[in-house]
């Protein structure tokens, strides 16, 4: 296994990826590690795990772990937590899919470590990186922060001041919402995109997840907003060229290239590029339309 | 000498970011406060996006009857009398506001056919009232509430932060103290006000639902701080857990399967809940279908591995089903190999929620100790002796917004200057850096393997079925534990090290056990999630009880407070419910209610 190129912008920056010996932690409990678990397989899973930190010695530790039926990669890593290394940091919640916080590159593709089972991946030694497109805080957790700050570039859901609930909406335009408030905000998006990725341009581009955002916003029958402008000038949109990475490594399913971002850029098509519009502005002198209250 | 540390200033500070805490931060910052909110997980992780079901609310958009006074009646019911009965009140009028609050806030639900809130059949509920969007209406709230207080002026969030102590000057709570999760840096909060939104302890369990992040620390540092915790013998075995793999065992399996139409079976094929609650079947009050399913595996007619088998695929369409619980469809398929729509899954009972925590004033979720609050699961008295279904994502709603505005009020009386004391400063840092302080090479005890110890315990002595004798033993082990817990060492730095975490993380799961422990030991009678082999029916007296532990000279003690009975006025609403019965209610209320209000359902 090649170790993690440092291709991406800020991310864990190993080129040599050299074995780093793992002290023994915490002494195991009286009667060594935990106890036999039911449903023991009496097999053993080889874990090739990064650890560091900035500025420290970065590199992959190993560790055996003993398989469980319906064992999945994070609870390969609990079992190391517990037993082998207390340091070792990941990120969890739910283990149950529903949260997104334990997203790391397993043999390199972006997943939730909670719903990989490890009966489901390649035979031989597993490989468990932290997401490459965002710095590197310790092993398995990276800073996601920046993430928070595109939110907030995103004005909120606006209903018209006099337009007062109980609402009326149909079931149609939920399902058609459902699709992007599933997000669980696991960021494997924001990692894999090739735009994150190969590039510098975080300032310039909000990446999949928040054009997943303004789509329900732009989509929401209630609200009177109008973003196009926004996704189209600081939020990059014009730098995704459909490549579909983001709907391939989606946990929630959501097809986040043809449901929100191709409609996204229908709808700045339409503002800006309308062949008809745009000879009518012409003729007239005038500029593309304000954006609306 | 005091080590290091950051200090931040705010009007209102909220410890905990799920619905709770994220809906008192709106309160405190539109109410014009400076607000932080500390979180210990990154921004909307927490708890609130595991709940799936629904929220309660009498809106009546599906069946006509129902409205807020019969959602009162089934709470009340459902927590066996002992809830604060003005809880439930402000909760079943207000609860409804707040599920319009958050569709106008953007929040989606799932709609009717002219358009209206879609409201799905839950557990004790009389009527179909769950307002819902497919199975992941946590997820929704979370993330509306989120949005909706990150572009709030005035709010601040803390992310990956954990708080270990409150801390006190002579006139209350003044802030709170702990480290950055991420860099280890020590961080003082002074503060006008606290809201504990910490939510529930399900940890200190084998087989939870609970994240890590239920360790009970809230309710642990409002115990030391001097507060009050009531009802804490009562935690809820959500009876629908996944038991199959090994590792997915204890994730939860929302009970919208069974509000769809799902139904328990068991290793005979035998629809067991038609014996065992005749009227409500499926759909009884969780403590019920729990102790069902534990009885039926204790008779030899368990499934494999030691549950029941939950069918929808007899009962549903395979395209209804992937549409009203897709996340079950995936969770299962995921995790344990197993299709929905064509097979039964297996379930047992699972560690699920907290109706104990910190004994509030219904009005304005104060405490006992001025300037702090709580709201929602860390809370005590909406529940009872169990909570029904749907009734958290509305309770963090409608007491998280009462919180956040009589936090403000309070910590605008009171001014902003605080002072904080530099000895319960030292006397925090010398606790959290003590598991640090070895030779390096972290002999010790092992803090995983202390908390394994402690789930065992807890799991075995203190878990659905409780007796004096386990109930004894459960508090022998917490003593023990708590012993060896002071020689916790572990390796590493202060960066991001979760074996340090731990070392905290066991101190407030043992206190918050032996809480439990010492109230269900009181406790002795068998009532709402309260099962004594030894007391198993329900005694007349503790009707009219709720009990609370608190620490007096350094201990903690188990003391009784009269429940506040309802006025005969309040208590003919009981009669709404479809599930009443007259011949069940204790002696103080018996013969109260008038059989002009009984309604025939």
């Amino acid at each position: 296994m090649a170790g993690p190129v440092g291709g991406g912008r800020g991310g864990p920056a190993v080129t040599g990826g050299g074995e780093i010996p793992v002290s023994p932690t915490a002494s195991p409990a009286a009667g060594g590690p935990s106890a036999p678990e039911s449903g023991m397989t009496g097999a053993t899973v080889t874990l090739r795990i990064f650890k560091g930190v900035p500025g420290g010695e970065l590199g992959y530790a190993t560790y055996e772990v003993p398989e469980v039926v319906g064992m999945v990669v994070l609870d390969a890593v609990h079992w190391v937590q517990r037993n082998l290394d207390t340091e070792l940091a990941c990120r969890w919640n739910c283990k149950a899919a529903k949260c997104g916080s334990c997203s790391a590159e397993v043999n390199g593709h972006p997943v939730l470590m909670c719903k990989t089972r490890i009966d489901t991946l390649r035979r031989g030694p597993i490989t468990v990186q932290p997401l490459r497109s965002f710095p590197l805080i310790k092993d398995l957790v990276t800073d996601v922060s920046r993430n928070y700050e595109i939110n907030k570039m995103i004005p909120p859901f606006t209903a018209a001041p006099d337009d007062g609930t109980p609402w009326r909406i149909a079931q149609m335009d939920v399902d058609r919402l459902y699709e992007h408030r599933r997000c669980i905000e696991c960021f494997l998006c924001q990692d894999v995109c090739h735009v994150n990725r190969g590039h510098d341009l975080s300032a310039r581009f909000f990446g999949p997840r928040f054009f997943v955002r303004v789509a329900s916003l732009e989509m929401h029958p209630k609200d009177v907003l109008d973003r196009r402008d926004l996704v189209r000038d600081l939020g990059g949109l014009g730098y995704c060229n459909i490549t579909k990475c983001c709907t391939d490594v989606c946990p929630e399913h959501i097809h986040i290239t043809d449901n929100s971002i191709i409609p996204l850029k229908e709808r700045v098509a339409d503002r800006h590029w309308d062949p008809v519009r745009w000879l009518g502005r012409k003729l007239r002198g005038t500029s593309p339309p304000p954006e609306a209250p | 000498m005091s080590e290091p540390h950051v200090t931040r200033d705010c009007d209102v500070l909220v410890v905990g970011a799920g619905g709770a805490g994220l809906r008192a931060a709106i309160s405190a910052a539109e109410a014009g406060c400076s607000t932080i909110v500390v979180s210990k997980s990154l921004l909307g992780k927490a708890h609130t996006v595991m709940a799936e079901g629904g929220i309660a609310a009498g809106l009546g958009n599906v069946d006509n009857p129902d409205g807020w006074e019969v959602h009162f009646a089934d709470t009340i019911l459902g927590g066996q009398l002992i809830n604060n009965w003005r809880m439930v009140d402000l909760y079943s009028r207000e609860v409804i506001d707040r599920v319009y609050e958050l569709e106008r806030w953007g929040g989606i639900f799932d709609r009717t056919d002219d358009g209206r809130i879609m409201q799905r059949a839950f557990g004790a509920h009389s009527f179909r009232r769950l307002c819902h969007v497919g199975d992941r209406t946590g997820l929704e709230l979370i993330r509306t509430c989120q949005d909706r207080m990150v572009h709030t002026a005035g709010t601040d969030v803390l992310a990956e932060c954990t708080l270990t102590r409150l801390l006190t000057d002579g006139d209350g709570v003044a802030g709170a103290f702990g480290y950055n999760r991420q860099s280890g840096e020590l961080i003082a909060i002074r503060a006008g006000a606290v809201v504990l939104a910490s939510g529930g302890w399900g940890r200190m369990y084998r087989y939870t639902s609970n994240s890590w992040e239920g360790t009970g620390d809230g309710a642990a540092m409002a115990c030391e701080a001097g507060a009050e915790l009531q009802d804490m013998e009562f935690v809820q075995f959500h009876p629908t857990g996944m038991i199959w793999p090994p590792g997915a065992r204890g994730i939860l399996v929302t009970e919208g399967v069974r509000g769809e139409g799902g139904i328990l079976r068991n290793s005979e094929g035998e629809r067991f809940m038609e014996r065992y609650d005749p009227v409500k079947k499926d759909l009884s009050s969780r403590d019920v279908v729990a102790r069902s399913i534990y009885k039926e595996v204790e008779a030899g007619r368990g499934s494999p591995h030691g549950g029941a088998f939950l069918d929808i695929a007899s009962q549903r369409s395979a395209a209804e089903i992937r549409k009203k619980l897709p996340s079950m469809y995936e969770q299962f398929e995921a995790l344990a190999g197993v299709d929905i729509t064509r097979e039964p899954m297996e379930v047992g009972p699972t560690i699920h929620y907290t109706m104990g925590g910190i004994r509030v004033d219904a009005e304005t979720a104060a405490s006992t100790v001025p300037g702090l609050y709580a709201a929602g699961e860390a809370a005590a008295g909406l529940h009872g002796a169990n909570r029904l279904g749907g009734n958290s994502l509305g309770d963090i709603l409608v007491f998280g917004r009462r919180a956040g505005e009589a936090a403000a009020e309070f910590a605008k009386a009171r001014g902003p200057h605080r002072t904080i004391s530099d000895k319960q400063v030292e006397d925090e840092e010398t606790l959290l850096l003590r598991p640090l302080s070895g030779d390096g090479s972290g002999a010790g005890e092992n803090p995983y393997q202390l908390h394994r110890s402690l789930q065992e315990a807890m799991q075995d002595d203190a878990g659905i079925g409780r007796s004096e004798a386990s109930l004894k033993r459960a508090l022998a082990a917490i003593g023990e534990l708590r012993e060896r817990g002071r020689r916790m060492r572990v390796s590493g730095g202060r960066v991001l090290n979760p074996g340090w975490h731990t070392c905290r993380d066991v101190e407030f799961m043992l206190t918050v056990s032996e809480a439990i422990v010492r109230s269900a030991l009181a406790r002795t009678e068998s009532r709402g999630s309260q099962w004594r082999f030894d007391f198993p029916e329900k005694d007349d007296r503790l009707s009219r009880i709720n009990l609370v532990v608190r620490r007096r000279d350094g201990a903690m003690v188990v003391e009784e407070r009269d429940l506040e009975l309802m006025p005969d006025a309040v208590l003919q609403r009981l009669a709404k419910s479809r599930f009443f019965d007259a011949a069940a209610l204790p002696s103080h209320y018996a013969g109260k209610v008038t059989s002009a209000s009984v309604v025939a359902h």
